[in-house]
């Protein structure tokens, strides 16, 4: 863990001493950003911990709380809007039992989160599973594809 | 029958491609490869390639099969389909009939001009020799060896070239305020933060031709003056990035970027940026903003960024598509560019065809063409012979254009005033 935090802080001097980048980094590593990581690296460059939290909530990549081991991106941009992405995520969320209000399951195997627009419109709705793109989704198939991986 | 000479297979690896399962129709195609190589021949002399996106996206996976020079386009390929293929057409010289394209995927080319998507489905976007192959990179070594900065930017000017991001600003103009801005130090930043849902063109010309997207913001860098480049780009198109991360480490090692570039007393490089999910930081300050490392918020303009950007420095800002337009443009001649368009918009325009209509993909334009001909001819019209009742353009920031308007040109000048929010 310590050392995860010293390469991070290593690139950040390497990278112009970027906020952003080192969030980024810190969100690979720990799928998060922990709250005692940002105290940790606020201490070490001398940012205050406000900064850290000022970007982190402005953008939407970055999350306050763990996530999920098993990450469900559904894209709502537009065209997946109007085939029906929403409906998709209705199933989802009664699937994996989300209680509404939240987007991880309790027992933190899955998260369902949305995105505004992946830019594979052509073979909307999209859904990401762990990175790898489905497209044309269906609930029935989106339903199967969940099993696999519970 | 055994076909004589050279067998290349290309498979669609754009995202669409690979949503569709284009991974699994290349290493179908290489294990039947593998197997029929009992015949060398097959094996010495049949090469796999994924290539980027070539627009039909609706009609994924698509494959091209070329036979000494003569190609076969097959639609809606999955891996299963794969061995009668290699059987029938590459073994006996057969092509299967039935999974061919038909008609309508000529009408969706027909009518297209292509500049910027030219070479995207036919070069290996991970690989610089097949850019190289077609020419790339031959405008940038002329640029170095014939022009000077002010000329190349004159020769941008004479094109009417303008910045494909939507505002329309004459990119030589651009280019010539920042060249001409005092100080040492300025900025080139390529602006792939493409956040309109229902757009992915720029998506699609990084993934399908990145070194085309490189070589111009390096004739961009000559002309300006500048070491230093960025590509602002969203983390949500993870392809995009893992690919403009290979052509710019292949663009290093073959002296295009770095020191001494071409061993010429010229030195310009080019970082990533990745994006963190913030519409916003489309809008070029939000997007220095956010470069800089915080929050991605817009300021007022002026000063603009080519008087005052990045870091407070001279920079220039342009669209992927803009770009991309660049070594067309030297290679060609600004003649040969202003023959495409009209009046005032020059050039061709890449659009994303999306929604109820029956061909929907990635489309490339001359700008003034009659948004009928857009949905019509190339669209294929409506889904299910549906009557249309209006057309979004640019995204839900753009508007929409009813159906009493689709004779309109599609050019900087018609849509604006015919398009309110």
């Amino acid at each position: 863990m310590h050392d995860t935090r010293e390469k991070i802080l290593k690139a950040y001097h390497e990278n112009e001493g970027n906020v952003i980048s080192l969030l980024q980094d810190i969100e690979e590593s720990f799928g998060y950003l922990p709250e005692d990581a940002i105290y940790w690296f606020s201490e070490q460059l001398d940012i205050p911990p406000s900064r850290f939290y000022g970007i982190a909530t402005f953008y939407a990549q970055f999350h306050l709380k763990p996530r999920g081991e098993n990450i469900i991106t559904a894209c709502c941009g537009t065209a997946c809007h109007v085939k029906g992405s929403e409906r998709l995520i209705n199933s989802l969320m009664r699937e994996l039992h989300i209680p509404s209000g939240e987007d991880t399951s309790d027992d933190k195997k899955f998260t369902v989160e949305k995105v505004n627009c992946v830019g594979a419109c052509s073979i909307a709705p999209v859904v990401i599973i762990n990175r790898e793109v489905h497209g044309k989704m269906t609930a029935d198939r989106l339903m199967k594809e969940i099993r696999k991986i519970k | 029958m055994m076909q004589e000479g050279n067998i290349v297979i290309k498979v669609c690896m754009g995202t669409g491609g690979i949503a569709a399962g284009g991974p699994g129709v290349v290493s179908a195609f290489r294990e039947e490869v593998q197997a029929a190589g009992i015949n060398a021949f097959v094996e010495n002399n049949c090469s796999v390639h994924n290539v980027g996106c070539r627009g039909f996206c609706a009609r994924d996976v698509l494959v091209d099969v070329i036979i000494d020079g003569e190609k076969t386009t097959y639609e809606y390929i999955k891996p299963d389909m794969v061995p009668r293929i290699v059987q029938e057409h590459i073994l006996q010289g057969q092509a299967v009939g039935d999974w061919v394209v038909k008609e309508d995927y000529h009408t969706f080319h027909e009518k297209q001009v292509k500049v910027v998507l030219s070479d995207c489905g036919e070069v290996d976007p991970e690989d610089i020799g097949s850019y190289v192959n077609r020419g790339g990179y031959e405008a940038l070594k002329t640029v170095l060896t014939t022009m000077t900065p002010e000329e190349t930017i004159e020769l941008i000017k004479a094109s009417g070239l303008r910045g494909r991001g939507g505002a329309g600003f004459p990119t030589g103009l651009k280019w010539e305020f920042a060249g001409k801005a005092p100080g040492e130090l300025k900025y080139l930043i390529c602006n792939a933060d493409e956040g309109d849902p229902g757009a992915f063109m720029d998506r699609s010309v990084i993934e399908g031709n990145p070194h085309s997207v490189i070589e111009g913001m390096i004739i961009g860098a000559y002309a300006i003056g500048t070491l230093k480049g960025y590509v602002y780009i969203r983390a949500e198109y993870p392809l995009a990035v893992e690919r403009l991360k290979i052509a710019l480490d292949q663009a290093r090692q073959s002296c295009f970027l770095g020191k001494k570039i071409q061993d010429r007393d010229f030195e310009f490089d080019i970082k990533i940026k990745l994006g963190a999910g913030a519409f916003v930081c489309g809008e070029e300050t939000a997007l220095m903003a956010s470069i800089e490392g915080n929050r991605g918020m817009p300021r007022a303009k002026p000063p603009f960024p080519a008087q005052k950007g990045l870091w407070g420095k001279p920079t220039v800002i342009n669209n992927v598509e803009t770009l991309a337009n660049i070594a067309h443009i030297i290679r060609n001649g600004a003649d040969w560019f202003t023959q495409f368009g009209t009046e005032k918009s020059k050039g061709t325009k890449v659009f994303a065809l999306t929604g109820k209509v029956k061909n929907s993909g990635l489309i490339e334009v001359p700008l003034g063409i009659a948004l009928r001909e857009i949905v019509y001819d190339i669209g294929g019209g409506i889904e299910g012979d549906r009557k249309l009742k209006a057309v979004q353009t640019g995204g839900p920031s753009g508007g929409c254009i009813t159906a009493g308007m689709m004779d309109i040109a599609v050019d900087y000048e018609s849509l604006a005033p015919a398009v309110w929010l």
